[in-house]
């Protein structure tokens, strides 16, 4: 037991390959059989919602972890990839809705989003720290406010309802089990992504720009396109759960995407932790347990107060969230490891 | 090597999610409740709640033999939360019957869903979106409560005829709710000749109306006021402080009873404010006064009830009534409730209640004028009863149809 | 025109310079009369066409300018904190929302309108020492932590609120001094008998600027003509200097954070007095302060000036004149700035 931990410990040092060593495999296995045991509810309401919304937590997660710059216009990204979804498909509204088969509405939803995050990396790419926070959520709040007060395009406050998930292989993709492996495999490919992603040349320079923005730009990095290119990328992520979370609810409005509900989605990154991608699903997954059954726990008037308090708890103690944490009180028994090996 | 600790936590947690839920069997019927207890609409929902708890109390909290359990499941108000809600209640609760939601979208959201559980029958809360029942309706959804556009039946022709307004601005908060009650207005006001000089549809969320009410023509009759809430109250008091003249015509929820109750100058404004809604107090009706009473029983009650407890409390009894009726037996997928639901015809506290072939209310609505009552708390004086309103107002269904869904420029005024 | 010694000696460029003045000059001259003639002249009717009426213009701006003040009173403590002590409150407007519940309470109970405003100030001020001593003491040097523990302390505190003041509308009652409407001296037109109809406009909405202006000028004072101000500002410019000059430090900064919060609270209850208190407003005043102290510059009181004139103004007359989009405006100003200036107009960058 201690030699396999040791040896594992030695193989992450020279070639950082233990990501895809015992613990991911017994992790997906463990993700893969959850159908298996869980009912519907647990399966789309807790399972998909948790990766879902981890998706784009683990968007907003690659930028502020890895290059220093802390979005809360992600889950707008993500909203644009609904819309698109919602307009160029099939919508039950009698607004918009050009009945696009689902093989072209997709790609669209998913580039529509990239470019956006790219238009609004371009924007804020200026600005760093607390400013970046507060230019990406006055873009958020106007792309809200946009939504809401616009009808022609995106029917105002009322939104687009009944969007189907598409059917094909013969699956009804919004039913239960195939839709939890929809999430499940699409939150694979992001987290495999990020994770191949940050140990590329290009995410090694993004994160070398985090550290010394002018040490990089004197090497001859254009910092901005970089950047852009960053966004771009986490709006990728962001644009495929967009598209999810509209099949999900088979609706979109502007109440999808406000204020509050991007606060949630930087409640669930720095809840889990921002120095690992898995930080925002286990993040994501708190928040949306909290969210379902807080209200038996304390009632359905005052479970505000359990989250704020749960959110402020973690934030205090942690500097990074339950990763952190684990962080914090793992070393013990790692050293414990040690001195038996 | 983090990640492998992250992976067994996580894998813990996954253990743990899969706990199966404890599910109750015994002679108890759970009843879902979705009502907005959170953000700036609470008082209304918890209003709602007070609706069906008298509802639920009259019947001794059981039907046909089985106690009667109320779920409540909060929203904030917006559409996404009112179908977490009930995915909630349906989905992980096994609820099969459901009362809610308050508001005009959330009601929308819920029908749709709705269509994706025809197992589970479904009665509005206070919802007054048109198109809850109107277009595209779902089988298993009822509203014995009025829409939006009924509560304001007969209003224009009142405002024209009795007060002599030829000439109205409109105030209006920017969504579907209160087009549907501008439509409603509109629809009787212009027919009667009325006109409009103004339409002022503000964005949600503003609070200082001083520069709207500037830009209000000065030569109007009167204006029509559809603000909820906060924002009626500060429209109000910045049209008072503003030396404003002009007579209100108040929206139903712009006099309902949390505005009437709020605390400062806002309401002297209101007082002579003609209204119409599915509210008024109608002091000489038993049936009334029967339910007044029992509602001002429910702990932090209103003076008298709100359009939301009311609308709640007939959208709640008539599928009590029901299931008594049906021995609350709902194995067959509740289809039997169902029938029986769209057959019923009932004495509600505001007088006969039935559903038409969409299943929504033909049902009274009163024109009230604010006045002070003797302990100087405000109410709504009954003027007028506008007997059995259905949803077309009147209007031949193709008619009212063709006048297209509500929006900020419908209907167009003899223009 | 600050141009040192160095600059004066170059005779030819004296010239320009002073040329340029006298340009500057006649510029503003011309803004001037031009901003008299708008509020005082009569109207052409193409005018008065264009912009619906000259009674609805002149209101519009009025308006503007005195939510502008509100906002500067909000948005003065935010950006006294932020400038000390690089701590984004994003519990501000918790703080205006509970200043304005006690103002109610203690109104209502004393039936004296100040009371309520001290009250209101005092108990933030109260509130926010304990924020500071209790929470940001100890996560000091930490600026992203610290933001998020307020972004859960208005999460709790706006559930909490609810529950003790429950969702009802409340609104302080000034007294009756100040409510009711005056008459300006700006004509809006005439009646059809030749005299001339002139502008009523509420008054407390100009007592709320004059306070609006006294604090802001209590506070230059106090920042730069002060022994405390100085040492604040001392602080602003190199924390680390200040305290190896042997100040205290932390109750500078316990001593800016009960003046911030007390400013909130200050707000709360004058606003109060205005608009009507619910849930949700903490949320908008807390947007609203955000927008200004962005656009004008994180820290900066002269920004915050610029800022709130800016967003009261567009906010009040994108109402009038574009309804639909008029929220909107607001945030693509201030996304506009930052892509332009990354720290607001009176920023400094470090």
């Amino acid at each position: 037991m201690s030699e396999f931990a040791g040896k594992d410990r030695i193989a992450a040092r020279s070639v950082g390959r233990s990501e895809v060593g015992a613990g991911h495999a017994l992790f997906g296995l463990a993700l893969l059989a959850y159908p298996a045991v869980a009912s519907d509810f647990f399966l789309t309401q807790i399972g998909g919602l948790s990766l879902i919304e981890g998706m784009i937590a683990l968007s907003l997660m690659t930028l502020a972890g890895y290059g220093g710059m802390v979005s809360l216009a992600q889950l707008s990204v993500a909203g644009i990839a609904g819309y698109v979804v919602a307009i160029l498909g099939h919508n039950d509204t009698g607004v918009q809705g050009y009945d696009w088969p689902w093989a072209v509405t997709v790609p669209l939803a998913i580039l529509a989003a990239a470019a956006t995050s790219a238009l609004i990396g371009w924007i804020s790419a200026r600005t760093s720290g607390i400013y970046t926070i507060m230019i990406t959520l006055a873009i958020a709040t106007a792309v809200f406010y946009f939504a809401q007060q616009n009808y022609v395009i995106f029917n105002g406050h009322s939104g687009f309802a009944g969007i189907p998930a598409p059917v094909f292989f013969g699956e009804d993709w919004r039913a239960p089990v195939p839709f939890y492996y929809l999430c499940l495999f699409a939150a694979a490919a992001s987290y495999a992504g990020v994770l191949y992603v940050r140990r590329s040349t290009f995410g090694l320079t993004v994160q070398g720009m985090r550290d010394n923005e002018r040490r990089m730009r004197a090497l001859g990095f254009s910092v901005i396109l970089h950047k852009v290119f960053a966004w771009f990328l986490s709006g990728i992520v962001a644009g495929i759960a967009g598209v999810l979370l509209v099949w999900f609810h088979g609706r979109i409005s502007p109440s999808s995407i406000d204020v509050a509900a991007s606060l949630n989605i930087l409640v669930m990154a720095v809840i889990g932790g921002l120095r690992h991608p898995i930080g925002p699903f286990v993040g994501a997954l708190v928040v949306v347990l909290l969210q379902t059954f807080a209200s038996d726990l304390v009632g359905a008037e005052r479970f505000n107060t359990l989250i704020g308090l749960t959110f402020l708890i973690i934030v205090y103690i942690s500097d990074d969230g339950i990763l952190g944490l684990w962080r914090q009180f793992a070393p013990r028994f790692d050293h414990a490891d040690r001195s038996a090996g | 090597m983090t990640l492998h600790r992250t992976s067994i936590i996580a894998l813990a947690m996954a253990a743990c999610l899969t706990a199966p839920w404890p599910v109750l069997a015994d002679e108890t019927l759970k009843i879902g409740v979705i009502a907005t207890l959170e953000g700036p609409f609470t008082v209304l929902g918890q209003e709602g709640i007070r609706g069906v708890r008298v509802a639920v109390n009259e019947f001794g909290g059981a039907v046909a033999g089985k106690k009667i359990e109320l779920i409540e499941q909060a929203t904030d108000a917006t559409p996404d939360s009112a179908v977490r809600a009930a995915r909630t209640l349906v989905e992980q609760k096994g609820v099969k019957l459901i009362i809610g939601p308050l508001s005009g979208d959330e009601g929308l959201a819920v029908k749709d869903y709705a269509k994706t559980q025809p197992d589970v029958t479904f009665v509005n809360g206070a919802s007054a979106a048109q198109d809850f029942t109107l277009r595209n309706p779902a089988p298993n959804v009822f509203r014995f409560s009025t829409d939006g556009a009924q509560w304001n039946a007969g209003l224009g022709t009142y405002a024209y005829q009795v007060k002599g307004y030829k000439n109205v601005a409109i105030v209006a908060e920017d969504y579907s709710f209160p087009y549907t009650q501008v439509f409603g207005f509109l629809a009787e006001f212009c027919k009667a000749g009325g006109r409009v000089a103004s339409k002022s549809w503000v964005p949600i969320g503003n609070k200082d109306f001083s520069s709207v009410i500037a830009a209000i023509p000065d030569n109007v009759d009167a204006i029509y006021v559809a603000l909820g809430g906060s924002d009626a109250v500060n429209f109000l008091s910045q049209y008072q402080q503003a030396g404003g003249s002009a007579p209100i015509i108040g929206g139903s929820i712009t006099v309902d009873q949390n505005v009437l109750q709020s605390k400062g100058k806002a309401r002297e404004v209101l007082i002579g404010t003609p209204s119409s809604g599915p509210v008024a107090e109608l002091t000489d009706s038993p049936a009334w006064n029967t339910f007044a009473a029992a509602y001002k029983k429910q702990p932090d009650a209103f003076p008298s009830p709100s359009i939301f407890a009311l609308s709640y409390y007939v959208d709640a009894k008539p599928l009590l009534m029901a299931l008594q009726r049906t021995g609350a037996d709902l194995s067959d997928g509740g289809k039997k409730l169902r029938e029986t639901l769209s057959k019923i015809s009932y004495e509600s506290p505001t007088g006969k209640i039935s559903l038409d072939k969409n299943r929504n209310a033909i049902a009274n609505e009163f024109i009230t004028e604010v006045a002070v009552a003797s302990d100087g708390t405000l109410y709504k004086k009954l003027v007028k009863v506008v007997s059995q309103t259905n949803q077309t107002l009147g209007f031949p269904e193709a008619e009212f149809i063709a006048m297209g869904p509500v929006g900020r420029d419908k209907p167009t005024c003899g223009k | 025109m600050t141009g040192g010694p160095a600059d004066m000696n170059r005779i030819g460029g004296g010239e320009a310079r002073l040329n340029a003045m006298r340009g500057d000059v006649f510029a503003a001259c011309a803004v001037l009369a031009m901003a008299l003639w708008v509020f005082f002249g009569a109207w052409p009717d193409w005018l008065a066409g264009a912009l619906i009426s000259k009674k609805t213009f002149v209101s519009a701006v009025l308006n503007g300018l005195t939510l502008s003040g509100l906002y500067f009173l909000v948005a003065s403590g935010f950006t006294l904190i932020f400038g000390l002590m690089r701590n984004v409150n994003l519990a501000h407007g918790s703080l205006y929302l509970f200043g304005a519940y006690v103002g109610y309470e203690a109104s209502t109970r004393s039936d004296v309108w100040l009371l309520g405003v001290a009250a209101g100030a005092l108990a933030t001020a109260v509130v926010g020492l304990a924020m500071q001593i209790l929470v940001f003491r100890r996560l000091e040097g930490d600026d992203l932590r610290q933001t998020l523990v307020t972004i859960g302390i208005s999460i709790v505190a706006a559930d909490l609120m609810l529950a003790t003041w429950g969702g009802g509308a409340y609104q302080v009652t000034p007294p009756d001094a100040l409510s009711g409407a005056v008459t300006l001296p700006i004509a809006t037109g005439v009646t059809s008998s030749g005299t001339a109809v002139f502008l009523r406009y509420p008054f407390y909405r100009l007592i709320v600027a004059a306070i609006a202006i006294a604090i802001g000028c209590l506070l230059w004072l106090l920042l730069a003509r002060t022994r405390i101000g100085m040492t604040i500002r001392a602080g602003v410019d190199d924390r680390a200097m200040l305290e190896a000059s042997g100040v205290n430090a932390q109750i500078v900064f316990a001593g800016v954070f009960a003046l911030g919060a007390g400013l909130a609270g200050l707000a709360g209850v004058i606003g109060g007095s205005a608009f009507a208190i619910s849930p949700g407003e903490d949320i908008h005043y807390l947007l609203a302060s955000l927008v200004v102290v962005i656009v004008g510059g994180m820290g900066s009181i002269a920004g915050a000036v610029i800022g709130s004139l800016l967003i009261g103004l567009s906010e009040q007359i994108g109402l009038v004149y574009f309804p639909t989009y008029s929220v909107v405006l607001t945030f693509l100003i201030m996304v506009a700035t930052l892509a332009v200036r990354p720290r607001g107009i009176m920023g400094k960058a470090r």
